[in-house]
């Protein structure tokens, strides 16, 4: 299967005042056309940061991208600002955490909605606002009409979200990224947007990177995982084989720390002792040694390099779980 | 979506400032410690005395004195300037100095903001950059030369030595547009400078907050241009603060522009309350005072409305976030 997005060795660097700070270190990663693609990681693991870089939204002279990323046969890491955006709309799109700020508040939601419709597909005033109106329809919002009018602060957080993700399919892209699109939301209401995207996808035939801090998420809605641990992918499976036959300790740790249905009350939620290592600072072992209840000494020197299995599952750990040595 | 009793609300916290800033004026007026019926009229005769403080009021009390003197103020009469020779009307001047002031406000806002708004934006965008340094320093410079400097630097160069434009004077519309806008130009230069500073400062403060929200990556990723973003995007809901600068600086450019309206004779309000504090006309100084604070009081209601369009979210008081 050829790759939609592929990401090679992509690094993010930001000049900070007190030096350096390595956002993103050497992922790598692989979008098959037509396949969701779940990432995951704590608040922090460099997520939401990869994947701006990986479209190029990343602004301002601190901000250092290295590596290569090619979308659908373009190099996006060789073109001009310009070029990598004629591919935004029709090509990527994005989706953001918190509806209430991605919004523009002092804009009109059609305004907002039909402005990708004008500029990207040159649709007419009168066009792009019937089509936005069908946009709102897809992603169904009862009452278009009278959405189009409001402002975002009129409307509740489901609503804004799926405004949202109205903006983000409007010029039918091929790659949707999907940054933490129901953190912000109601329970209920995650059901409903994953729902929703998950039909769209199939409707759109997009492909999708979905960002999530939730292991749940993840399950039923992506085809592949990618585990990412302090900027770095550490491991990298279909999501099947990941959540049954796991190589990385921080994976197996992550999955512990979920409460589950069947836990006594009373019970004692189980946590990842200690916190991410400090992104100016990064020891010489593998990052997650200092955390890690089967960390070795050979971990604390060396940085684990990605090793792959035959099956392609990839992973960065010097004694994975379920591997002889 | 226009919110009536809303709007009705605001006209009448306005009008109460109005009252309590004339009722303030005119209890200071009450607390000076001397007659004013003998410094208004310094040679009369005591009957001629006693007749002015009948018919201004002087002798019913603070309060009595004051509904006497908004009665009148609200049906138009503003009172008397007293001469050894007679009376002006109060009004009469008002009449003459009252658009010279506010062309002048006007003209200066303009020019104030058609600098200030592209060089906020630009010096946003360009944050920490050369273009961002060279403007940020060269207003900071600027603006700390006071403006009766600047005039007098135009008046040097402009109007004596390349003798471009008039120095002195004020030319009504009616006399010709271009000549009018000539004996303009210098006065408004001055007073523009301290607030393009202002301004700029202002805007490219808010406009950076605002370039870190995300809806601008929002709206970058819908494969807007830069410029598309900054103008239509990022300059909206960033100058509510510079709206509100700019309201505020109303009221300075009205009243108190003496200083560059006696440089250039262009007379307006700001010289005419001089002039009545300097000739001791405490009647016409109480009534020009009470139409400052009306017409400052007028053009922050004009910038509240204005902002509610800018910014919806400031329309709706139910809305906190």
């Amino acid at each position: 299967m050829s790759s939609l997005l592929s990401i090679k060795n992509l690094g993010v660097n930001f000049d900070t005042a007190r030096g350096s700070l390595e956002a993103v270190h050497g992922v790598d990663i692989e979008i098959p056309a037509g396949t969701s693609v779940g990432v995951v990681g704590e608040s922090g693991s460099g997520k939401t940061v990869m994947c701006r870089a990986a479209m190029g939204l990343l602004q301002g002279s601190n901000v250092k991208r290295s590596g290569t990323v090619i979308f659908d046969g373009h190099e996006l890491t060789a073109m001009s600002k310009e070029e990598v955006r004629n591919l935004f709309g029709s090509g990527m799109a994005m989706i953001f955490q918190d509806p209430m700020t991605a919004l523009n508040p002092v804009r009109r939601i059609g305004s907002q909605l039909s402005e990708g419709l004008r500029v990207r597909l040159e649709m007419s005033k009168k066009d792009a606002m019937v089509r936005s109106k069908e946009l709102l329809e897809l992603v169904r919002i009862p009452n278009p009409t009278a959405v189009l009018n409001s402002f975002p602060y009129q409307l509740s957080g489901g609503m804004r979200q799926r405004v949202m993700i109205a903006i983000a399919i409007a010029c039918n892209p091929k790659l949707l990224f999907a940054d933490e699109p129901t953190t912000a939301l109601d329970v209920t209401v995650q059901a409903q947007i994953l729902q929703l995207l998950r039909e769209l996808r199939e409707d759109l035939k997009m492909s999708m990177v979905l960002v999530t801090h939730d292991l749940g998420v993840v399950a039923g809605n992506t085809d592949y995982v990618a585990v990412m641990y302090a900027g770095e992918v550490v491991e990298y499976a279909p999501t099947t084989k990941l959540f049954a036959d796991m190589r990385m300790p921080y994976t197996e740790a992550l999955l512990e720390s979920i409460p589950k249905v069947d836990h006594k009350s009373g019970t004692r939620l189980a946590v990842i002792a200690g916190r991410l290592p400090n992104p100016t600072d990064r020891g010489a072992g593998c990052s997650f040694a200092p955390r890690c209840k089967y960390a070795q000494e050979k971990c604390h020197k060396e940085h684990p390099e990605l090793k792959k299995d035959p099956d392609g599952h990839l992973y960065r750990c010097w004694y994975p779980i379920g591997v002889a040595l | 979506m226009f919110k009536f009793g809303f709007w009705l609300q605001r006209v009448a916290q306005l009008l109460i400032v109005l009252l309590l800033v004339t009722f303030g004026v005119s209890m200071l007026l009450r607390l000076i410690p001397v007659d004013l019926a003998t410094i208004l009229l310094p040679v009369a005769s005591e009957e001629e005395r006693v007749m002015l403080r009948a018919e201004l009021g002087f002798d019913k009390g603070p309060i009595g004195y004051y509904l006497q003197w908004l009665g009148n103020f609200v049906q138009g009469d503003f009172g008397k300037i007293y001469f050894s020779g007679g009376t002006e009307n109060v009004s009469d001047h008002l009449k003459q100095a009252m658009p010279r002031s506010l062309l002048l406000m006007v003209y200066t806002q303009v020019l104030a903001l058609a600098i200030a708004i592209p060089l906020g934006v630009l010096s946003a965008y360009r944050a920490g950059r050369r273009s961002d340094k060279v403007i940020s320093n060269t207003l900071f410079t600027l603006s700390s030369i006071p403006n009766f400097a600047i005039a007098l630097l135009l008046i040097i160069f402009i109007g004596v030595k390349f003798a471009w434009l008039p120095t002195l004077g004020y030319v009504p519309i009616a006399e010709g547009y271009w000549e009018h806008l000539k004996h303009m130009i210098m006065p408004v230069i001055s007073l523009s400078v301290g607030l393009i500073a202002t301004y700029t400062r202002l805007l490219r403060a808010d406009m950076i907050a605002a370039l870190r929200e995300d809806y601008v990556t929002m709206a970058a990723s819908k494969g807007l241009s830069d410029q598309r973003i900054l103008w239509r995007h990022v300059l909206r809901p960033s100058s509510v603060t510079l709206m509100t600068s700019a309201a505020l600086s109303m009221g300075g450019l009205i009243g108190g522009a003496i200083v560059i309206e006696s440089i250039f004779a262009t007379y307006g309000v700001g010289f005419e309350v001089f002039a009545a504090i300097a000739g001791r006309q405490y009647i016409a100084m109480q009534s020009t005072v009470a139409v400052i604070a009306l017409f400052y009081v007028f053009f922050n209601l004009v910038v509240d409305i204005g902002t509610g369009f800018v910014d919806p979210r400031t329309r709706d008081r139910r809305v906190n976030a």
